[in-house]
């Protein structure tokens, strides 16, 4: 994974934050996975243009206390690219 | 005069996360493993429209958010794609739980406008001739292989179901094949669970161990050679009830996550407890909301109080909630016994009957009473 990846979250799988459970889930067919809040922050951001540089630029605006964000965002991705919730978009 | 019962909200605070919106018992097929009561025939009055989404609206105000549209053949309703719209609008992650039978191109284009997220088909076999058999359909086979194309090629993720019994699992290796050339993203082999017109079938139906253990080797081939080909096509196999050693959580328990609002309105804790001797609330009667905090039928197997020995006792309770209630009732007349799966049950025996029963029986494994309207009307007589 480097900087210039842009991942985007599976096709069919949509993000969406759930009032009643206060937090984001990814709902997928006939599931849900039940995100917590970094979690949330950093899918939030797969728009389809960002790549991972960009993801890591705009958390550490939001959250400029956070340590060690960017291991924490690379290794956050793997797990999600390795679960299969999110896809490298082909490059253009 | 008894103390007042303990609502949910003194039991849990979990709100439902699933509706299972079925929408008729009408359809085209006739599976005889179908899981809608046998007296279907009997429940004629289908919510309108209005009520449907009346009801879809309280369910999202609630927190529900998976939304399945089942049946029966949902795409009999004339109003699916009105739903789907509605249902999406409010925020549902929608499910179309088909047969494909009535489904067309035009169609699959008017559901993805709708925004429908998602179609999973069923196949009945791995060929057309025990397709035909098993559906009681000559022609619906190839018609769902066409569907099922044209559900993947409008970008669909494609889900194919496919229920395991006696008379398809030993051709696993096809069926597998067979939605792997049909570009599925996942695939579900869902060995056959004796409700309904399944448990009527029983002895017709159940696999011999040695049948089931020889399909598990075949999906641990398939993950294998999927694997190797870095062919992302999932495959959840689902291990009967009657092969395990303790019961399934179901539905993550009674009354948890899980709601099912069958075709006349009945609101029902999974979609085989109208088969319980209990009285369930109707939408027509009352708001959802009353009906899953506060009605009897959705308390009454709520928490732990209700459990029986050996459940009551026991460490495991908390993870399978004593097993499934409809499981208990069909096999020991209690709908609050130990689900007899359970290897500590009393009763488990009545499983172990069941498995060397199926050990007897050849392949035929006796005649099967498809699932129809004629048939059901035996059972609303009674």
């Amino acid at each position: 994974m480097n900087d210039a990846s842009v991942y985007t979250l599976r096709p069919g799988w949509r993000l969406q934050w759930e009032q009643a459970q206060e937090r984001h889930v990814l709902l997928y067919p006939e599931g849900m996975v039940q995100l917590n809040a970094s979690a949330g922050a950093v899918l939030e951001l797969l728009d389809g243009e960002r790549d991972v540089g960009a993801v890591i630029a705009a958390l550490r605006e939001r959250f400029p206390e956070g340590e060690g964000l960017e291991d924490d965002v690379r290794e956050f991705l793997a797990e999600a690219l390795a679960q299969g919730w999110i896809r490298e978009r082909e490059a253009p | 005069m008894s103390a007042p019962q303990p609502t949910h909200r003194d039991l849990s605070a979990g709100a439902p996360l699933w509706l299972l919106a079925e929408l008729t018992y009408r359809c085209p097929l006739q599976c005889p493993y179908c899981s809608n009561p046998l007296d279907f025939a009997a429940h004629r009055n289908e919510l309108t429209t209005a009520e449907w989404v009346e009801t879809m609206r309280q369910a999202r105000a609630m927190g529900a958010v998976q939304l399945g549209f089942s049946g029966g053949e949902p795409l009999v309703r004339d109003d699916l794609e009105t739903l789907v719209a509605e249902a999406r609008q409010l925020g549902f992650y929608t499910n179309l739980i088909t047969s494909a039978l009535g489904l067309d191109e035009a169609r699959i284009t008017a559901l993805r406008d709708a925004g429908l997220d998602h179609i999973q088909i069923s196949l009945q076999a791995g060929d057309a001739e025990v397709a035909a058999a098993v559906a009681g359909s000559p022609k619906a086979h190839a018609r769902k292989l066409a569907m099922a194309r044209a559900v993947k090629a409008a970008g669909y993720p494609m889900v194919l179901n496919v229920v395991l019994h006696r008379h398809n699992i030993d051709d696993l290796d096809a069926i597998i094949a067979l939605c792997d050339d049909l570009g599925a993203d996942a695939v579900e082999l869902a060995n056959c669970q004796m409700y309904g017109w399944a448990q009527l079938n029983r002895a017709g139906l159940l696999p011999s161990r040695a049948q089931l253990e020889a399909a598990e080797a075949t999906t641990a081939r398939w993950r294998e050679r999927l694997a190797a080909r870095g062919r992302d096509m999932r495959l959840l196999f689902v291990v009967p009830d009657y092969y395990a050693e303790r019961p399934k959580a179901c539905m993550g328990g009674w009354g948890a996550i899980f709601m099912t609002v069958a075709p006349d309105g009945a609101v029902l804790p999974c979609h085989s407890a109208r088969e319980l001797p209990m009285t369930f609330p109707n939408v027509r009667d009352q708001s959802l909301a009353a009906i899953w905090y506060d009605s009897d039928a959705f308390n009454r197997f709520r928490g732990e109080a209700w459990m029986p020995r050996p459940c009551r006792d026991c460490d495991e309770r908390h993870q399978d909630y004593g097993g499934c209630r409809c499981q208990a009732y069909l096999l020991t007349g209690d709908p609050a016994a130990t689900d007899p799966v359970c290897a500590l049950s009393p009763q488990h025996a009545l499983i172990e009957d069941a498995r060397e029963e199926a050990e007897r029986a050849g392949r035929g494994g006796g005649e099967l009473v498809m699932r129809n309207r004629r048939e059901s009307q035996v059972f609303c007589r009674e």
